[in-house]
């Protein structure tokens, strides 16, 4: 019965929701349940929380299922090391990873934020890393593989416009320092491992400010 | 006074890539770039960046062509079904924007052309080899010579290349093309090659090497198939592809595999079937043994590879003609 009920719901998510079709065998109902102890720091709407100064929390909302999947498995296999995240992990088991990963991939995406007081040079700075890169450094641009927009490409590359700026400075110092080293064939370490603080801030700061969903999309 | 001007110009060039090339082999690096220190005696230039255009004095509407020659050269997507028949763009090849050591720089085509090329027996210059890579990598059709394109794209060519002596004697230039992989100490290998691929390309182009579009807008290049370069291109040649790939590839982890992977991981890519060679006769066979000596010796094109002879085929991927006019054969006759 149960059986039954999944693959309704699976057949009727992949009708409402073509571009967010997935493989991952999730049901976003149960999802939602499990989230419940997700909420206090993503939020309902899974926008999560810029904290300046803080360990930001992320905009999970229209995110990859397999990416997040992914995610919450690296975390509890430790190769992405989160004491924050750490706990509540260890209280879910596999199917309600997969459960919480299709729920969140198919709420719409939420704008993030960043320092109001980034400046105009650091933006063009961030914009010139994120489009451009800088190859004199081999500082590969960030839409050669999260997508021309950065609203990211498959189950690999997460979308980067209009997350948190705290989050994706946390994360790029966190591959410096080896506390995340769970990207495939290390493609983002090597870059992360060429930037400096500036670079991170700015680059940080200018995509919090693009839109987190496609032009005139609206999931 | 000219001379040591220049000298001077040439070590500071020479100090800046060397300062650029010490930071990448930076110890506390986990992957380093590793790309080859410049030999003695080679000529090392860092070519000028869009931001040096924009302070440079030039004349404002030579600045306009140069910025509409970058352009097309990284979104050469823009000229898709007029010049562009496949996913490429001239960035895909020519990294980083075409300035980029070990990765086919486009600055050195810029003082060595005019000049003969055995491909096609006479001598060319940088429109015609431009619109060799139209022909062939971009399985297209070239812009026409001395049309807006053409101008705007041989200016950026020439842009990079600006300082650079023309013709300068003895001219080994630092990360110049795609430099030769030592041969590969075992056979290269389909088996070992598909392995390679799999655990290192196919994440981004695909178990069926077709990349990946999405939107419209190509975000991984094809590496096979309709949408690739086609039977005639340089990087057809396995040593060409093995090299981009060694010093290239995975994107942003350049020298990280080793040259046996790249020579097998080459080899698999292409022997996968592709758009016709646009000098095809007809018969694969007989082009490949007219065009042996200059460019199929180095291919696996009209061989049996699996059991299937490659490029026997008249597909010629996503344009209606295999041929473009503008590639033609030329007898000088200065009168």
């Amino acid at each position: 019965m149960k059986r039954i009920h999944r693959m309704t719901l699976a057949a009727a998510t992949l009708c409402l929701a073509v571009t967010s079709a997935h493989a991952l065998e999730g049901d976003a109902k149960a999802g939602e349940q499990a989230a419940a102890m997700c909420v206090a720091c993503h939020q309902a709407n899974g926008g999560g929380m810029n904290i300046p100064g803080g360990e930001s929390w992320p905009s999970i909302a229209g995110l990859n299922a397999d990416y997040l999947y992914k995610q919450l498995k690296d975390v509890k296999d430790g190769s992405r090391n989160s004491p924050t995240m750490m706990p509540f992990v260890n209280m879910l088991n596999d199917q309600q990873f997969k459960d919480i990963a299709v729920y969140y991939s198919q709420l719409p995406a939420v704008q993030g934020q960043g320092d109001p007081a980034a400046t105009e040079e650091e933006l063009a700075h961030g914009e010139k890393l994120a489009m451009q890169g800088d190859w004199d450094r081999y500082i590969v641009p960030c839409s050669s593989c999260h997508g021309p927009e950065n609203l990211g490409v498959g189950s690999t590359f997460p979308h980067l416009a209009g997350q948190h700026a705290g989050y994706i400075s946390d994360q790029l110092h966190a591959w410096q320092s080896g506390k995340r080293n769970n990207d495939p064939q290390h493609l983002m370490l090597a870059i992360a491992e060429r930037m400096n603080d500036k670079d991170i801030r700015a680059v940080s700061q200018w995509l919090s400010r693009q839109p987190a969903q496609r032009k005139g999309e609206q999931k | 006074m000219k001379t040591s001007k220049h000298l001077l110009i040439n070590s500071l060039a020479f100090a800046v890539a060397a300062s650029v090339l010490s930071f990448a082999a930076q110890a506390e690096q986990r992957f380093p770039v590793n790309n080859p220190e410049p030999a003695e005696g080679e000529y090392v230039h860092v070519p000028p960046t869009m931001e040096d255009l924009e302070k440079s004095d030039f004349h404002p509407e030579l600045k306009r062509v140069i910025r509409r020659g970058y352009d097309l050269f990284v979104n050469t997507q823009q000229l898709r079904d007029k010049n562009v028949f496949n996913n490429m763009n001239c960035n895909s090849c020519h990294m980083g924007e075409g300035r980029l050591p070990f990765a086919g720089p486009v600055w050195p085509a810029a003082v060595t052309l005019p000049a003969y090329r055995p491909k096609n027996d006479h001598v060319n210059n940088l429109e015609e080899r431009i619109a060799g890579c139209f022909t062939y990598s971009m399985n297209g059709k070239p812009p026409a010579y001395g049309s807006d394109d053409m101008l705007a794209l041989t200016a950026y060519h020439q842009w990079l290349a600006k300082g650079v002596p023309m013709y300068q004697p003895g001219g080994k230039m630092y990360g110049r093309g795609y430099p030769n992989l030592a041969e590969p100490a075992q056979k290269m290998d389909y088996e070992r090659g598909a392995k390679v691929y799999a655990e290192n390309c196919s994440i981004c182009h695909g178990e069926d090497g077709a990349g990946l579009v999405e939107n419209g807008q190509v975000i991984f290049p094809a590496v096979w198939g309709d949408d690739s370069y086609n039977w005639g291109a340089g990087i057809i040649r396995h040593f060409t592809l093995a090299s981009f790939i060694k010093h290239n590839m995975p994107l942003g982890r350049p020298n990280s595999l080793s040259d046996q992977a790249a020579w097998d991981v080459a080899y698999y890519i292409n022997t996968q079937e592709r758009p016709q060679d646009p000098r095809y006769t007809g018969n694969v066979k007989e082009t490949r043994e007219k065009y042996l000596d200059t460019f199929h010796k180095h291919s696996s094109y009209g061989l049996e590879v699996n059991g299937r002879l490659l490029g026997d085929h008249d597909n010629v991927g996503r344009k209606d003609f295999l041929r473009p006019e503008a590639l033609r054969s030329r007898t000088f006759t200065a009168e």
